[in-house]
Formats: structure tokens, C-alpha cells, sequence
């Protein structure tokens, strides 16, 4: 994430302007392989290293969850510039104020955990 | 070997990050970066508040190693591996943001105005990092997923509740950066 400038709020805004190709790419390249390796893995049951056949699991059924929750997350990936793993990793790069950032997370975490009821999915 | 030291463009890090999704899949697991927010919340005795906490937390100890693994991704990557050179964004980009007030704009990799540590001390920035970590830990929960856990495994995967959720992280991400930024910068 660091070493690609994947962490870098500068990048995040970049893309978000649509003025580079770096993040399509990234992600876009991910996603090829990552597609290809999972058709690979569910035609042949591929087994994991412990000789368990992987199951990959779909995700649960819904649309407002993703949709609200998904712009509600972008909105933040485009303030802080970062999402969850680029936090860390920025905390282990010496960036001592993405612990803020850290913090809000854990924050928004817990609200939700207290509202997720009431919350349409 | 020197290229090591140089940011690394986009056709190795996709790449890469495919690779860590298949690691953790042949281990059994998934590749996720949000799920260790409510490990970690769990951790800090939210589970009496709320059943969402109320979980077996610690089958999902992995994602605490994860977490582990990135943050020593991250000292290694920028102490070990770097250069120093400054991100290289669109000039265009650049100048956008030099209007906008963000004059460390193509010449740091963090935007010094947000987040140095002189930044901490004024109220607007702070709140701005910590109002952006509350979005992105409500929402990540909210869809069950950030960039890692739908945009690249749930697409890897050909889920539709993935595409729904990374819809509406452009469409948060572009309202933030178009809308909201002029407003507030």
C-alpha cells in the first residue's frame, strides 16, 4: 500500500478527479487477476493449505446497506484520504495523526454498532 | 534493485494486493481491512453495549494480524524502501489543490496542512481527520466492507452487493471531492 502510493491522500484525491490512471490501475489489475484466481479456485475446488476445499462465501442479499453504507465510506475515503488498511499502514510509516483518523474509525465503528438496528439494509 | 526504492507503479501493486488475497484465501480466510474495527471495538468491551459486538471475536484474531502485518508493511515500506521522493500527481491535480489551500500539493505524501503534527493542534483539521475516520468506520460497517472486502475480493468474486457498494463509494468519494472540499478549503 505505501510503496504505491495507495495510502497517499494525494492519490486518493487524484483519482476522485479523475486525472490519473494509478488507482484505476491498481485496483483494475487486482481485480483481473483476482476474478481469473477465483474462477480458478471454484472450477477446480482448490484446497487450502490446511487441505480444506475453500469456500468462497457470497455476500449476504441487500442493496441499502451497500448503497448508504458505500457512499457514507466514500465520503470518508475522500476526507481522510485513506481507507482501513492504508491506516495502518500509514501509522507504522510514522504518520503519529492518522491515529485521529484511527480513532473516528473505531468511533463511527461503535455508533453504528449501537444504530445497525434501526439502520435500513 | 534500486527501482525497490522508487514508488512503485500500478501494474506491480494490483498485482501484489491479488497475491495477498489469494494467500489469505489458501489459509482460509478472507481479504478484508474493516472487520478488525469491530474486533477491535469488541476488544474494548463494546460487546455490552450493543449485540452487533456480541460475537466470537476471537476466530477473527487473524485480522489483528493482518492489522499487525500492515502497519510493519508500512514502517518498512517508507524507512526501509523509500527514497524520499514526493508523489507524483497530475500537474493539473496539483494546481487544483494549491487553489484549494493544500500548498505541500506534489511535494509530500501526506498533505501537511491535514495531517502534521502542527495540524493536530488546529481544531478545523483535527476535526476533519476525525469526522473522516468516523465516516469510513461507520460506513465500512454499515456495507459490510471497504476497498479490500468488496472492491477487490467481492468483485473478485462477481458479487453484486459489492458492485452496489463501490458505486456508492465513488459516489460518496466524488461528492466529497467536488462538492464538499470547495466548500470547505
Amino acid at each position: 500500500m505505501y510503496k504505491s502510493e495507495a495510502a497517499s491522500w494525494f492519490r486518493i484525491y487524484e483519482m476522485f478527479q479523475f486525472q490519473s490512471f494509478h488507482m484505476y490501475g491498481i485496483i483494475g489489475s487486482a481485480l483481473i487477476l483476482g476474478i481469473i484466481g477465483v474462477q480458478l479456485i471454484k472450477r477446480n475446488k482448490l484446497k487450502s493449505f490446511f487441505g480444506e476445499t475453500i469456500q468462497i462465501l457470497p455476500k449476504e442479499k441487500g442493496i441499502w446497506q451497500y448503497l448508504y453504507g458505500g457512499i457514507i465510506f466514500g465520503l470518508g475515503w475522500a476526507l481522510a484520504g485513506a481507507c482501513p488498511g492504508p491506516i495502518y499502514t500509514l501509522i507504522g510509516a510514522g504518520y503519529v495523526s492518522l491515529l485521529v483518523v484511527l480513532v473516528g474509525a473505531l468511533l463511527g465503528t461503535f455508533i453504528y454498532g449501537l444504530l445497525q438496528k434501526k439502520l435500513p439494509h | 534493485m534500486k527501482f525497490i526504492f522508487e514508488p512503485w507503479p500500478w501494474y506491480v501493486a494490483g498485482p501484489l494486493i491479488a497475491l495477498i488475497m489469494f494467500l489469505l484465501i489458501f489459509v482460509g480466510k478472507q481479504f478484508g481491512m474493516s472487520s478488525n474495527l469491530r474486533t477491535i471495538c469488541t476488544l474494548c468491551w463494546a460487546d455490552k453495549k450493543a449485540d452487533y459486538f456480541d460475537f466470537n471475536w476471537k476466530s477473527q484474531r487473524w485480522n489483528l494480524v493482518v492489522v499487525f502485518g500492515a502497519v510493519i508493511g508500512g514502517f518498512i515500506g517508507a524507512h526501509l524502501l523509500s527514497n524520499g521522493s514526493a508523489v507524483a500527481i497530475n500537474p493539473d491535480t496539483i494546481s487544483i489543490l494549491k487553489d484549494l489551500g493544500f500548498q505541500s500539493a506534489g511535494g509530500s505524501y501526506l498533505p501537511d496542512e491535514l495531517f502534521s503534527l502542527e495540524a493536530l493542534t488546529d481544531i478545523k483539521s483535527l476535526a476533519i481527520l476525525l469526522i473522516g475516520g468516523i465516516l469510513i468506520g461507520f460506513g465500512a460497517r454499515y456495507a459490510a466492507g471497504c476497498t479490500s472486502g468488496h472492491a477487490i475480493s467481492g468483485l473478485s468474486n462477481l458479487q453484486l452487493p459489492s458492485l452496489i457498494a463501490v458505486i456508492g463509494f465513488f459516489i460518496g468519494g466524488l461528492f466529497m471531492v467536488h462538492v464538499i472540499f470547495p466548500l470547505i478549503f
